[in-house]
Formats: structure tokens, C-alpha cells, sequence
């Protein structure tokens, strides 16, 4: 599954203006992640994490060097450019699992579909699909106020894999759940992430989720502190 | 897509409640005040034309100059032959001939002593030829209050509360005084048939209404008339037709330098009407351009509300890849659908209220008391087809408008943000 560059990070920094003065986020970052990896961005706040995870989610731009993500070069994006390639090839999973709470389970998995203006057969087909994935199907009619803290993180789950995208990137995603949630969410996306070949990006310090990741890329102060390659317990 | 937008507005109360409510009292108000007015002014109009401006008037031009005066040695005279010449130049109006008077009422007792008296202002109509449709036009019959229609030469209708002043029964005699035409002294008396009130307090104070031969006999007016009034027989006041109609009558006379040449006039050139047309007009449009300001105020406010509320939603939804542009349009169309269904509730309400008024009215007969205007005592709504949509323009401007507004925030968001303001 692991075949050829999906991120490419090439002498990326990012500074923020602080006051009158600048404060730099991320410097001079190297990276590159293949197709399929189940890899974890690690370390302490303030580390760059989440904007390495802002970049590669096209959510922001890099100050100086190149982010390629599916060989587009995130500097060069439109908004709406950007927009497209997150709507279509890129999902997200949240600390929080920010459900829209007036919609049921189905509703808020199809959502992700509806951006993409998929019939709706097909849409049924797919939502339950995804519910499927994450064990939740006897729960589509549910508000996501009926759902329990692990149930609505696998939710959030289905609601980024729906559209079946390349790379899902899920930040801090065990932070609200107890130890037993963690590893079923986990061992969810694990499934996923070898059975459709999906790239999995991971901000977390979270030992539990380092357990499962084949890759760990240590962050301090902006720059990557050491990328280790490692084989997943699940695998062992 | 909205279907999807729509179960959020049902499902969401705090997002759809307030808006709807505020859309619904906006809308319900503009229908029920547009009716009102329509139909007040309407009113007005058109009890002024019945009862004295016609949809057109000729006089001489003479007493054109001095009507309030209500100049009879000035009147038109070859009338017969003026009505004939005008059925066959304009054959799609009906003309009827009219003559005011004022004078004295005295009421005599057994003896034929004076026991009371008071001035009238008498109004001769053709109360006998039903194809005139005078006393239809003027509503007599339904304004009786006691006694009948005059059935004969010599009967006379008093207004009712001059009637009770005057102690007057069903069948008594009066003795109205006045002057001829010429300018002599004139007496004729006439039997009480019934009493009246029209509804308006400056028809209703000291009124006699005669038939025309009548007045013509008693005024030495044969063959003529103070006024002659022209109604379109479709019975609906044309602005832009009776325009026409006196433009191209009064052409005709234009080099005509005799003070007695006759001279049309259309019922916007008489009593300030035009004005009274042109207002009530214009105040539907200002009554739609309040609302939608005041709505469009209160649904910013309802709407930065909203948007402070959906924070965390528009957040995921860019996330997820909607453009902002793209949820700045649902946010629109979203105020669309809520705008239609306050529109829709806002509507119902205001045509039952416009229809409960049309019913019942506002009686305004107690600030009437010392009146000159004509105008009905009792103002009504009147339900037109244009009210089942008025609504719908400040419905939905203002709910479009002020989640305009309250939308631009959308714009501002920092997408880098989003995984810091998701965490909340």
C-alpha cells in the first residue's frame, strides 16, 4: 500500500507576527510521508505540531519553502483551490468530535457527501458504509446528544472517511476518551488505514496512540527532532 | 443540499424560532397596515367621488372658480343636451346631473307657527331613475335610518341627527328657504319621507337630499344643474384614464373664453385627492421600507447571534472543504427558506387582521364631530389580491439583508485557527 510520496515538506518555515516582532512556529522542516502511512507528530505545545498538521491540511501556507500535498503545492492554492483539495481528498478528525448536534449520526456522516454533490443513492450507500466501518450503523438515527464519548469520536471517524480520501489527518483524537475508547478507535482507523490504503497523520502525545503509529516524527521548538520509523504493535 | 438546510432550520429552534417570529410580526403588520391603508384611502376616494367629486366633474368654469361657494347663478344650463353630446363621446362613462344648495330648514307646528329651524346643505340627486343609479351610488337606501326613499316630487330625506334637532317626525312637513339661481327668494315645501345618516360627519350635519327636478324647480334652474358627474361603468377609478377623458374634453374649450364654458375635472384635481392618491401610494412603500429596515436591524443582531451560535459549525464546514463563499450562499439561502416561511406565517396572519378590519373597521366617527372632510366615519381594511405577496418583499429583503450582514464574519475566519477554536 505504501507506494510513493503523498506529503512532501521541503524546507518549510512558518513565522506568525507577534506584536512588532515574529515568532517562528516552524523551521526549515524537512519531511516526506508515503502513500498509506500511519505516521504521529509528536511533542510538547508549542512543538509546531498543529501547524505542520494547518500546512499539510491545507489550512495554511507555509512562510518560506514548499508543502506539496498530493503533488499541489499548498503556497500556490486559491482559498477555494484549497477548499477543493480538502473537501475531496483530505478528512479530518478533531480533539472534540464537533458533531453538528441538530443532525442525527447519518446526517452528519452524509454531510462530508453533500459537499461533493454525490447523488443520493449513492450517498446512502456510502454513509452506511462508513457507519459500517466504525460499528455505529444501528445508531444512524441517533443525535450525536445520545452517543457516548467513544461513539462520537467514531463518528467524527466515518464522517472523514466517508469520502474515502487520501489522507486523513486527527489531531489529538484520543484527548476525550478513557483507555478502552482509545484503542478501539484506534484499532479502527488502523483497520481502515490497511484495508483502504489511507494515509493517517497524527498529532498527539498521547502514548497509547504512539503505540500504534509506524512512524513518529518528534518535534521541539519548530524543528524535527528525530523521525522514527517504527513497526506498529498492531502489526507485531 | 436544501433539503439539508432545511431540517436544520426545523430542528434548530433557536436558529428558526426568533427569525420566523420577527419575519411573521414584520410581515403580518406590513399586510394588515397596507390593507388599512388601501383600503382607508381607499375609502375616502371613493365616498369623495360618490358624494361629490364624480371620477370626473364639469362645471362652468365660472363656478369652477367659486364652487365652495356653491354657486348656482353659475351653473351649467342646457344640460340634457350636454349629457347627450358626452353618452356619445365618452359612452364608457355614465353621467348624472347634480345640484347643492345651501338654506334654511323651518319646521312648522299645527298652526304653521315656526317651532324650530336650522341651516341645511342640500344635495339634488336623481333619486327617481334607477338607471342613473344615484341612490344606489350614494347608498340611501341602506343609509335609512328611519322612513323611506321619496317615491314621489315634493318628498325629501333630512339627515338624521338634524331630524332629532329639529323634532321631526316620518311624514311632517318643512319649508326650506332659499334663493333662486337669479338670485330671488325661494320657498318649497316638502314631506319628510325619512331620515338618514351617511356615515360621514360633514355629509351627515344639516343634510336634505332632494330629487333634481326638484331643486330645479325650487332653484329656477330649468334644464340645469350646479354639477354634472361622470363615473366610469366599470364603477373603478382609472387615474390615467379620467386624465385622458378631461384632457381631451377640456381641449375642446380651451380657446373658449365664456365664463360659463364648461370645464372637466378629474377627481385628483378636486379636493387635494391627487395628493390623497398619490400618499396612499406611496405609503405601502414606505411602510414595506420600514419593515425591512427595522426587520433588517433586529435579524443582524438575530444573526450575529446565530453566527456566534454556529461558530463551531461553519468551523467544521470549512474544515471539511465548503468554501466560504459556498457557506456565505447557504447561509443566504437558509435565510431564503426562513424568510418564505415567516412570509408565508407572517401573510396568513395579516390577512386574517386585514380581513377582521375589513369587517369590523376603526370607528373614528368621535374625531369627526366638527369635520369638513368626506370621509366615512368608520375606516376599513380592504383585502386585495396584491397582500397575498406585499408581505414577501420585507419577509424576505430583510431576513436575505441581515444575514448578509451577520455572514460577512464568515469571511474574517482564519482557517489555520480552525483546530485551535475546534478543540473548545
Amino acid at each position: 500500500m505504501k507506494n510513493g510520496s503523498i506529503i512532501s515538506i521541503k524546507n518549510v518555515t512558518k513565522r506568525f507576527p507577534v506584536g512588532e516582532g515574529e515568532f517562528t512556529a516552524l523551521k526549515n522542516i524537512n519531511l516526506e510521508f508515503q502513500r498509506g502511512e500511519f505516521a504521529g507528530l509528536v511533542g510538547p505545545s508549542g512543538s509546531g505540531k498543529t501547524t505542520l498538521l494547518n500546512i499539510i491540511g491545507s489550512l495554511d501556507s507555509p512562510t518560506e519553502g514548499d508543502a506539496l500535498v498530493l503533488g499541489k503545492n499548498i503556497s500556490k492554492l486559491s482559498h477555494k483551490e484549497s477548499a477543493l483539495l480538502r473537501n475531496k481528498h483530505i478528512g479530518f478528525i478533531f480533539q472534540v468530535y464537533n458533531l453538528l448536534p441538530v443532525y442525527t449520526v447519518y446526517e452528519n456522516v452524509e454531510f462530508a457527501l453533500l459537499l461533493q454533490n454525490i447523488p443520493k443513492a449513492q450517498r446512502q450507500k456510502m454513509v452506511m458504509e462508513a457507519l459500517e466501518w466504525v460499528g455505529l450503523a444501528s445508531m444512524a438515527d441517533k443525535k450525536p446528544d445520545k452517543l457516548s464519548g467513544g461513539e462520537g469520536q467514531r463518528v467524527a471517524i466515518a464522517r472523514a472517511m466517508v469520502k474515502k480520501p487520501e489522507i486523513v489527518i486527527a489531531d489529538e483524537p484520543s484527548a476525550n476518551l478513557d483507555a478502552a475508547n482509545t484503542h478501539a478507535i484506534l484499532k479502527t482507523m488502523r483497520e481502515l488505514n490497511e484495508n483502504l490504503g489511507t494515509t493517517f497523520l497524527f498529532s498527539t502525545h498521547d502514548e497509547k496512540v504512539m503505540g500504534y503509529l509506524d512512524r513518529i516524527v518528534h518535534l521541539r521548538d519548530g524543528a524535527v527532532e528525530e523521525d522514527e520509523i517504527i513497526k506498529s504493535k498492531t502489526q507485531s | 443540499m436544501i433539503q439539508f438546510l432545511l431540517k436544520g432550520i426545523l430542528r434548530d429552534k433557536s436558529r428558526s424560532i426568533l427569525p420566523i417570529v420577527v419575519v411573521s410580526i414584520g410581515v403580518a403588520l406590513t399586510v394588515m397596515l397596507s390593507a388599512y391603508m388601501k383600503g382607508a384611502f381607499g375609502d375616502m376616494i371613493d365616498q369623495n367621488a360618490r358624494f361629490e367629486t364624480g371620477h370626473v366633474k364639469i362645471m362652468t368654469k365660472a363656478y369652477a372658480e367659486n364652487k365652495a361657494q356653491l354657486p348656482n347663478d353659475l351653473a351649467l344650463l342646457e344640460v340634457d343636451e350636454l349629457i347627450e353630446s358626452l353618452e356619445k363621446d365618452y359612452p364608457e362613462m355614465q353621467w348624472v346631473s347634480r345640484i347643492k344648495f345651501g338654506g334654511l330648514i323651518d319646521v312648522p307646528d299645527e298652526k304653521g307657527e315656526s317651532k324650530g329651524q336650522g341651516p341645511a346643505a342640500g344635495m339634488a340627486i336623481n333619486l327617481f331613475d334607477e338607471e342613473s343609479g344615484e341612490a344606489e351610488r350614494m347608498n340611501i337606501e341602506s343609509s335609512l335610518v328611519k322612513g323611506a326613499m321619496p317615491q314621489k316630487n315634493g318628498e325629501a330625506i333630512i339627515g338624521h341627527d338634524f331630524a332629532k334637532k329639529l323634532n321631526l317626525n316620518i311624514g311632517d312637513e318643512i319649508t326650506y328657504f332659499g334663493t333662486t339661481m337669479n338670485g330671488s327668494m325661494t320657498f318649497q315645501n316638502f314631506v319628510v319621507s325619512g331620515t338618514i345618516r351617511f356615515g360621514a360627519a360633514a355629509m351627515d350635519r344639516g343634510a336634505i337630499v332632494v330629487d333634481v327636478s326638484d331643486a330645479q324647480k325650487m332653484l329656477d334652474m330649468e334644464n340645469g344643474a350646479g354639477e354634472l358627474l361622470g363615473f366610469s361603468k366599470l364603477n373603478a377609478y382609472d387615474d390615467e384614464q379620467v386624465k385622458e377623458l378631461a384632457d381631451s374634453f377640456n381641449k375642446k374649450y380651451a380657446d373658449d373664453a365664456n365664463e360659463f364654458a364648461p370645464i372637466m375635472m378629474p377627481l385628483r384635481e378636486q379636493n387635494n385627492l391627487g395628493e390623497m392618491i398619490d400618499y396612499s401610494n406611496y405609503m405601502s412603500g414606505i411602510f414595506v421600507f420600514i419593515f425591512v429596515f427595522a426587520m433588517s436591524i433586529v435579524l443582524w443582531n438575530t444573526g450575529l447571534l446565530g453566527g456566534l451560535r454556529r461558530y463551531q459549525e461553519f468551523g467544521i464546514r470549512l474544515a471539511l472543504g465548503e468554501a466560504k463563499g459556498t457557506i456565505y450562499r447557504r447561509l443566504i439561502m437558509e435565510a431564503v427558506l426562513i424568510g418564505v416561511i415567516g412570509s408565508i406565517v407572517g401573510t396568513m396572519i395579516g390577512l386574517a387582521g386585514a380581513y377582521y378590519l375589513q369587517i369590523v373597521g376603526i370607528d373614528i366617527s368621535g374625531y369627526m364631530d366638527n369635520s369638513t372632510m368626506l370621509m366615512p366615519s368608520v375606516l376599513r381594511a380592504k383585502v386585495t389580491p396584491e397582500l397575498f405577496f406585499i408581505g414577501f418583499i420585507p419577509g424576505l429583503l430583510a431576513m436575505v439583508f441581515g444575514n448578509m450582514l451577520s455572514g460577512i464574519g464568515i469571511y474574517k475566519r482564519e482557517t489555520a485557527q480552525l483546530f485551535k477554536e475546534l478543540e473548545v
